[in-house]
């Protein structure tokens, strides 16, 4: 049991939390505004990219991912990249059929 | 080991035989009350628990990815009906609502950082704020269904099309979108974008619930001190579990909302 082990917890403090918050509130004006102008297609991607940075931010500091042990890390990415494949894989089925007149 | 018969001969025969047996950590007192036998350490313990707050919260991303997936599909079929139906949401409301949630999870990250470093009135303050913005956030809510019923845009018997038949009829939506109408079989789709938009809204509202009400009786027991003795694993967990439903929003936010703001 006197092995050294690894520090199992890492206490994130308030001043990485203040950071963080100010950067969601930031996402979160930026997506507005972004909503107003007309970009045609980029609309959606550019809402997209921004919620899934605020998400990023999330799981990273606030769920404290970042400072998480690699068992935790690559349970997380493989559940987040199953997902990924499972709905890629069913929108580019619905999108490719040829539906004709429904 | 005879772990029983070593605590009961007292303090001196039991020093003599862990030094003899040379494992003094798995005495009954020299380990923290919470710490269940089946564990080596209170580290291990802390990880099994923080690993399986983790798959259940990837079931929950598969649960809500599934809502999501059938979002986007029936957009991608009724494209004129989804944007009708998303005009018909208050942006300022649902923006209003995300910078909620986001304080929300900001005073819980910093619960769980008063649980951490053992501040019991920090943490009841920061679970009291989490507590009252989760209230807020149904509150919000709760407008907007009233707002949803009043307009008879609540899918079932007394669904309405004249919003989206004759677009003119609605002028605070008009004036901002000019919709063109829609023809009677594309706005009757509009009820899947609002059978949908209830579903996801609804799902997200009921985790809320659930989150306000575990609060609840978190503040109740952090009051005693419960989290600020060392044991910090169901703060921790509920944290996971807030920070997950603010997401969830984030991206609700987002696709029904904000992305057919233009079309």
């Amino acid at each position: 049991m006197s092995e050294p082990h690894e520090h199992a917890h890492h206490i994130v403090g308030p001043g990485v939390y203040v950071a963080i918050l100010f950067a969601l509130l930031i996402g979160t004006a930026l997506t507005v505004w972004a909503s107003f102008l007309e970009l045609g297609l980029w609309n959606p991607v550019i809402a997209l990219a921004i919620a899934t940075c605020k998400a990023t931010l999330v799981v990273l500091f606030f769920m404290g991912v970042k400072y998480s042990k690699k068992l935790t890390k690559l349970t997380i990415f493989s559940g987040i990249f199953m997902f990924l494949v499972l709905i890629s894989m069913t929108l580019s089925d619905y999108i490719s059929r040829a539906w004709g007149s429904w | 080991m005879p772990d029983n018969s070593v605590t009961s001969q007292g303090a001196l025969g039991a020093k003599k035989h862990a030094d003899s047996a040379d494992n003094a950590d798995i005495l009954h007192a020299e380990h923290p009350p919470y710490l269940r036998h089946h564990f080596n350490s209170t580290e291990q313990q802390a990880d099994a628990a923080s690993f399986a707050m983790w798959l259940f919260l990837l079931t929950e991303v598969m649960f809500f990815g599934g809502l999501f997936t059938a979002y986007l599909i029936y957009r991608n079929w009724y494209y004129p009906a989804f944007v009708a139906g998303s005009h018909q949401l208050n942006v300022v409301w649902g923006a209003t609502n995300t910078v909620v949630l986001i304080f929300s999870s900001f005073t819980m990250a910093m619960g769980v950082w008063c649980a951490e470093t053992r501040r019991r009135k920090g943490l009841v303050l920061c679970l009291t704020l989490t507590f009252i913005l989760g209230l807020c956030f149904l509150g919000i809510k709760t407008i907007e269904y009233r707002e949803k019923i009043e307009m008879h845009h609540v899918p079932g018997f007394h669904y309405s099309l004249q919003s989206f038949l004759d677009p003119a009829s609605n002028p605070e939506v008009f004036k901002e979108y000019h919709d063109k109408p829609l023809a009677l079989d594309m706005a009757r789709h509009t009820e899947i974008y609002f059978s949908l938009y209830f579903l996801m809204t609804g799902m997200h509202a009921l985790h809320m619930i659930i989150g306000i009400g575990i609060l609840g009786f978190m503040i109740f027991r952090a009051r005693a001190g419960a989290y600020t003795a060392g044991h910090v694993t169901f703060v921790e967990n509920f944290g996971l579990y807030w920070h997950f439903v603010d997401i969830v929003w984030i991206y609700l936010f987002a696709l029904l909302y904000l992305i057919s703001r233009h079309q």
